[in-house]
């Protein structure tokens, strides 16, 4: 979930990155438009524990200009122009602003949000459009509360958490003292975690929850407070080689490394993370896009942007290949087995036929490097390598 | 006798053997390039003082070596035979890969940062022409008749062809996704463009315009997503294509005729660029994860040895000494 802390709830910021292929305009008879919208959902919520955590102004916006950017360069060489409104919003103008978009013959939706505002989206937009779930990394979403014009970019938490349980129990470090946080989608990425050791032969020692009591989590001088506080809380596990963290809402994972009662690392939700994206990744060509991205935007990428870029140059692909087609034959090409995304992970993304979930590798990445990818080579599968992440096909709680 | 003599001479000499051909590695995070003698297979000279070198070329007379400096955003240029650095040409920023026109004058270079293709004349060192072209300009081959110089372009999934004298594009032919190296046959009728996610080898037809024919790779044991096409070189006589399969760690064998992969060969790890010997006899393979070239006997297509290098080989290039 993204939280602007500075949101009043009201409407922020409309942003229209309209950018036309060259000749669009002296052809425009000829050329076809694809119009997306990206939609950001804004919590008011509590600051982070990091004021490094904060997040930018265009958050997720500045990924989707570098899609449109690249979809429109494509698309000046194919006779397509891209255009996407992005658009900061409160969760109680979700439905008004995609209806009016939705009217304007907006076709695809990128959603930045909670579940919650996905499962609204998407039932929304119905047949009239496909969305894409950008940030949500709920597995319900994907299981039981899953839809037919709804596909996931963002990783689910089995997806995450496999990917860390991976590394780990092939660096045989297989005893884990796991905590979680207290909100629902953090005992839901704590869920993941049980099942990922359970899926890789790793054991979980100790098991621990850490209440939020509310309260803010930056004061000055704070640290005094949790210097004390850290080492008693994570006293007396039982023998483990890592900690493993799961607190999606930032309440407490930060100040784990260098605070822990025994000598050991912390990986999940600090110390080495898994994620889809990181400004240090560099292989299969992704400097290449960190500098495109930070040209354009002059920042850093963050896995949001990463995710909302994936999302439109899923469309740009689908133009591409479909040779201009309509919505329609966008979205059944895309749903289809002959769809593929390169996305500088080393191999293509495809996605799930199960449960819309695109197949991705994560990266495993610490602070300034990253660590390694999974999945990891020792793990093996029938289909493909990327289903050892997540949630395989004969698991799957979907019906569509 | 005579030539006993002549190895007499250079052995007291203490000169490398005068008849031998050198190859030319670039070491991408050796920051290097690493010479070897093509006979002995020994390792000759390191060339050092570059950042993070990738594509290189030779002249046609095989005496000058041009280097994409990839973090030095220029192209290094050297002495094939004394290893001295000659003055750089201007690339643009973040060159690649590059392929030098038959002529020996114009350089095209891949500029992936800035969608651009940048034409430098390698005699005045000045940049001629820019280029648009598709997202991340990767792969560059030239016609044998120097009339279409061919960029791919990886993230818009396009062989963009162009007019090597107006500068223009041509025709922009749709391929699989991430196409990195293009190359054509002797007779310039057939242009092969690798695509590295797509796992294919697209065939195209240089009149029509039109993908004939896709090539694609199987080989047991091996996950199709690890079947990667990369580098990409054709014989001499126009018969064989061979192709660099990435982290497959293999380089498919091709029969032109027919289109129909023949062998697969096995070489070192996550191998990306291929050379022939100038002779054809040989062709070298760069083996980035496993800091090796290797060799194929391109008529018996067997591997015959490798040889270790510097970190992260790259590029290769064979000239006659």
């Amino acid at each position: 979930m993204l939280r602007d802390p500075t949101s009043s709830g009201l409407l922020l910021a409309a942003t229209l990155a309209a950018l036309a292929a060259p000749g669009a305009t002296q052809a425009q008879t000829d050329t076809t438009l694809y119009r997306a919208a990206v939609l950001r959902i804004d919590t008011p919520g509590p600051m982070p524990i990091s004021r490094l955590s904060l997040p930018a102004a265009d958050a997720g916006f500045a990924g989707g200009n570098l899609g449109t950017a690249d979809n429109a360069t494509t698309g000046a060489f194919m006779k397509q122009s891209f255009e996407t409104e992005s658009l900061a919003i409160a969760p109680d103008a979700l439905a008004s602003e995609m209806e009016r978009l939705l009217g304007e013959g907006v076709q695809w939706f990128v959603v930045l949000g909670d579940s919650a505002s996905v499962q609204q989206a998407s039932d929304l937009a119905g047949e009239r459009a496909m969305v894409f779930n950008a940030t949500a990394t709920d597995d319900a979403l994907r299981g039981e509360n899953c839809r037919a014009n709804l596909l996931h970019i963002a990783p689910s938490d089995a997806m995450l958490s496999d990917a860390l349980a991976q590394y780990l129990v092939w660096k045989r470090w297989s005893d884990w003292f796991l905590i979680e946080g207290s909100h629902p989608q953090d005992r839901a990425l704590g869920a993941a975690y049980r099942r990922a050791a359970d899926k890789f032969g790793a054991r979980i020692t100790t098991d621990r929850v850490f209440e939020d009591t509310g309260g803010a989590r930056r004061t000055d001088s704070g640290h005094v407070q949790v210097q004390a506080q850290m080492p008693v809380f994570t006293q007396g596990a039982a023998n483990h080689h890592v900690v493993v963290a799961a607190d999606h809402s930032g309440v407490f994972a930060d100040w784990l490394p260098y605070h822990t009662w025994d000598a050991r690392p912390v990986t999940g939700s600090a110390g080495l993370k898994p994620v889809t994206w990181h400004p240090a990744h560099e292989a299969w060509g992704a400097t290449q896009w960190q500098s495109r991205f930070e040209k354009l935007a002059g920042r850093q990428a963050t896995p949001v942007d990463f995710q909302v870029w994936t999302a439109l140059r899923v469309v740009g692909e689908a133009a591409t290949r479909t040779k201009g087609g309509d919505f329609a034959a966008l979205r059944d090409h895309i749903l289809s087995p002959e769809f593929s995304l390169a996305a500088f992970k080393g191999q293509k993304l495809t996605f799930r036929d199960w449960d819309g979930q695109l197949r991705q590798p994560i990266l495993l990445a610490s602070d300034l490097v990253i660590t390694s990818v999974s999945p990891q080579e020792e793990f093996l599968h029938q289909t493909s390598h990327l289903d050892t992440l997540g949630i395989d096909r004969q698991e799957t709680t979907c019906k569509k | 006798m005579k030539l006993l003599t002549a190895l007499a001479a250079c052995t007291i000499l203490g000169t490398a053997p005068a008849f031998a051909d050198k190859i030319f590695v670039s070491n991408e995070k050796g920051n290097s390039i690493t010479v070897l003698d093509a006979a002995s297979l020994e390792v000759i000279h390191t060339i050092t003082g570059m950042q993070r070198p990738r594509g290189i070329t030779a002249s046609p007379d095989g005496k000058v070596i041009y280097v994409c400096a990839s973090d030095d955003n220029l192209v290094r240029v050297y002495d094939a035979a004394t290893y001295e650095e000659l003055p750089s040409l201007p690339s643009g920023p973040d060159p690649e890969l590059f392929v030098l026109h038959p002529e020996g004058k114009k350089l095209f270079i891949a500029n992936e940062d800035d969608n651009i293709v940048t034409v430098v004349d390698t005699e005045t060192r000045q940049v001629l022409a820019e280029v648009p072209v598709g997202v991340e300009p990767e792969g560059m081959g030239v016609s044998p008749d120097g009339k279409i110089v061919v960029n791919t372009s990886e993230t818009t999934n396009m062989a963009h062809l162009i007019d090597t004298e107006t500068f223009e594009i041509v025709a922009n032919v749709l391929v699989d996704s991430r196409p990195r190296f293009a190359e054509y046959t002797p007779d310039g009728k057939i242009l092969f463009v690798t695509a590295e996610i797509g796992g294919t080898v697209s065939v195209i037809d240089t009149t029509s315009h039109e993908i004939t024919q896709k090539v694609t790779f199987e080989v047991a044991g091996i996950l199709p997503e690890a079947l990667q096409p990369v580098g990409l070189r054709v014989t001499k006589d126009g018969k064989k294509a061979y192709v660099a399969l990435g982290p497959a760690n293999r380089v498919a064998v091709i029969d032109i005729a027919s289109m129909a992969v023949t062998d697969y060969l096995l070489v070192g790890q996550r191998v990306w660029q291929l050379a022939f010997s100038p002779d054809g006899k040989f062709l070298y393979t760069t083996n980035g994860n496993s800091n090796d070239i290797s060799v194929i006997n391109t008529e018996t297509d067997e591997v015959t040895v490798s040889v270790q290098v510097g970190e992260q080989p790259w590029g290769v290039v064979a000239v006659k000494s």
